[in-house]
């Protein structure tokens, strides 16, 4: 595995003068532009955990009755550096909530996750309490402990790529994924 | 902005001079690092790295002085002479001609002959020169298989930097840290260990999964993370050299943020085993767990003292992150930070006097420096998505994660803010760095 190594020093002095009149042109020198890392696909979320879902959720929407819009829903909203449940959250909550109690042999996963602001760790700790949130109310509903499970991923598996609030607000969220 | 402003900057008015020093690494693979330095400080030390004479060598792919130019002109405390302004190309002490130098204001000098000794090994020989004493400041001989050409530079680079500002040099260092490429639902995750420079990354693990928080331990020889590898967070130990690995903790919740203890005994890590996530110190001898937090807000991020008698970690407990200090002995945790919103994943210094962190005191996510003395945290950088700033071994400057031109790329910036580099790879978005301890091994 020898590694035949070209090595390229440029000793490319572009002077380029940021704020003469020259603006931020100088970034552009560097030749890497082509492939970027961080654009694309905004597919993430739903995978890697499983590919369960939808069997479960269909028979979940078709035995909901009034409540079927908000069992459509599986992802549930939080605002920045919070776990607190909006009013629409908990009542998307709820109604999952009151199907797995009519339901008594189904499990779920409950996703957290994090805008990519701040650090990851205390981001991981953040996407787990806002699942601990969702669970605490099924919970305090009559969901046995045993058929939730938590798992954060922080802000590691963004839905919505972007440095803007459209996207942070996409990616702070709860999914309840059914097994 | 700073005290030290490069003449070319006062010239040109507020912006700072973007010194672009380009180098290009190429391998197979075709990667390619580029580190930009952004700022830069005039005050350097004006260097002449004279191109190191060879004896029965091929053309060498890594040429000795190229690598030691660039270590220090990196460093932002030297300025490095254009070699096209040499009046002659001494390679022994015996052939400097001290008026050359002395003429293009270099005021030290280095000069090295590398010699095919046969059997696969070199000789490198190096001098630094005192130009205006007329006098060797330092000099060596390594006798050294050809392979490890690339580190012997940077020993060298390392010794100069010490005899000419007094501090240990840090090139000859690793640093680890996380790659991702592709998009979901196919990405891969990378664990690197690569030369300080950059160059030569070599792949520790691969997953599809996220990899988070790499920790050397202190000898260099380990690393703690966090795999995602079993969809769940769980903390590894893997020997670096081996590539044998352990899983260390795996309970319900989350099993995140290993932080070494200077003795190399423990790891603090977070668990939300008991409910919501909390400090815990692991022995990794006899694998205890000791409970050190108590409090229903998240703590984690911990890190150690340098003495080993301290722990830092954020905590939400006044309702933002904000970071915390308790004796790791046990005891109450004493909030530190009052600047902004937000300060969160503290690493502490070499010295133990200051310690890095992201603060966001209104303009973005920045690292910031805390300092013991006037206990506040300053903004080190300009840039508003900072990650995961740690300090080279020899304090002098701290890597960290950030944005720019919408990628991720590492970069690195002097404790008192005035070097600031990128380091951008052509692939993948980069993340998660972490500088070795020093071990000539590594």
């Amino acid at each position: 595995m020898r590694k035949i190594l070209s090595y390229v020093v440029i000793i490319g002095f572009s002077i380029a003068i940021a704020g003469c009149g020259g603006r931020k042109a100088v970034e552009g020198d560097v030749q890497v532009e082509a492939v970027d890392g961080t654009a694309g696909a905004s597919s993430a979320g739903l995978d890697g955990s499983g590919g369960t879902v939808t069997s479960g959720l269909e028979g979940a929407d078709s035995a909901a009755g009034a409540d079927g819009d908000l069992l459509g829903k599986r992802v549930v909203y939080f605002e920045y550096d919070s776990s607190l449940l909006t009013l629409e959250a908990e009542a998307i909550v709820q109604a999952h909530a009151q199907y797995l109690v009519s339901a008594p042999g189904t499990q779920i996963i409950l996703e957290g996750h994090a805008d990519e602001r701040g650090t990851r760790e205390y981001n991981l700790a953040l996407g787990e309490d806002r699942a601990r949130s969702v669970a605490n109310l099924m919970e305090a509903m009559g969901v046995s402990s045993g058929r939730v499970q938590i798992v954060s991923y922080g802000e590691e598996r963004p839905v919505a790529l972007g440095y803007d609030e459209a996207a942070f607000a996409l990616n702070r969220r709860v999914e309840i994924l059914y097994q | 902005m700073n005290k030290r402003m490069n003449v070319r900057d006062m010239t040109c008015g507020r912006g700072f001079l973007l010194l672009l020093l380009l180098l290009g690494m190429v391998n197979q693979a075709g990667a390619v690092l580029t580190i930009e330095v952004n700022k830069g400080i005039d005050a350097g030390i004006p260097i002449a790295v004279v191109p190191f004479g060879q004896e029965g060598l091929g053309e060498v792919s890594h040429p000795p002085a190229d690598i030691i130019e660039s270590d220090l002109g990196l460093s932002g405390k030297f300025d490095t002479i254009p070699r096209e302004t040499f009046l002659s190309q001494p390679s022994e002490l015996r052939s400097v001609q001290y008026k050359d130098w002395r003429l293009i204001k270099a005021e030290a000098l280095v000069v090295g002959k590398v010699i095919n000794i046969g059997n696969g090994q070199l000789e490198v020989r190096f001098r630094l020169i005192d130009v205006f004493r007329e006098r060797q400041l330092a000099g060596q001989k390594f006798i050294i298989p050809e392979n490890r050409l690339r580190k012997v530079s940077h020993q060298i680079a390392d010794i100069i930097y010490q005899q000419l500002t007094g501090t240990r040099g840090a090139f000859d260092t690793k640093i680890a840290y996380v790659t991702v490429e592709g998009q979901e639902p196919n990405r891969r995750f990378l664990l690197q260990i690569a030369d300080s420079d950059g160059y030569d990354p070599k792949s520790v693990l691969q997953s599809s999964e996220p990899i988070l928080s790499p920790a050397w331990s202190p000898d260099g020889n380990w690393m703690a993370y966090v795999s995602f590898e079993q969809k769940r967070s769980n903390i590894y130990l893997q020997n670096v050299w081996s590539g044998q690995r352990k899983l260390i903790s795996e309970y319900p919740g989350i099993n995140s943020a290993p932080a070494w203890s200077p003795d190399g005994r423990s790891l603090a890590i977070t668990l939300s085993k008991d409910g919501n996530p909390e400090i815990y110190v692991y022995n990794v001898d006899n694998e205890s767990l000791r409970r050190m937090t108590r409090h229903t807000a998240i703590d984690t991020e911990p890190d150690w003292s340098p003495d080993g008698r301290w722990l830092v970690f954020t905590s939400g407990r006044s309702g933002a992150p904000q970071v915390y200090k308790m004796p790791s002995a046990g005891g109450t945790a004493k909030r530190i930070t009052f600047n902004g919103q937000y300060n969160a994943g503290p690493s502490f210094s070499p010295d133990g006097k200051s310690i890095v962190m992201i603060t966001n005191q209104g303009n973005g996510f920045r690292v910031g420096l805390y300092s013991d003395n006037d206990q506040t945290v300053r903004e080190l950088t300009q840039t508003i998505q900072d990650e995961s700033p740690t300090f080279a071994p020899n304090g002098e400057m701290i890597i960290y994660a950030t944005q720019k031109g919408g990628r991720n790329v590492l970069a690195a910036v002097s404790t008192d803010g005035n070097v600031q580099q990128t380091l951008r790879f052509q692939q993948g978005s980069v993340r998660e760095p972490a500088w070795s301890p020093f071990n000539r091994k590594l």
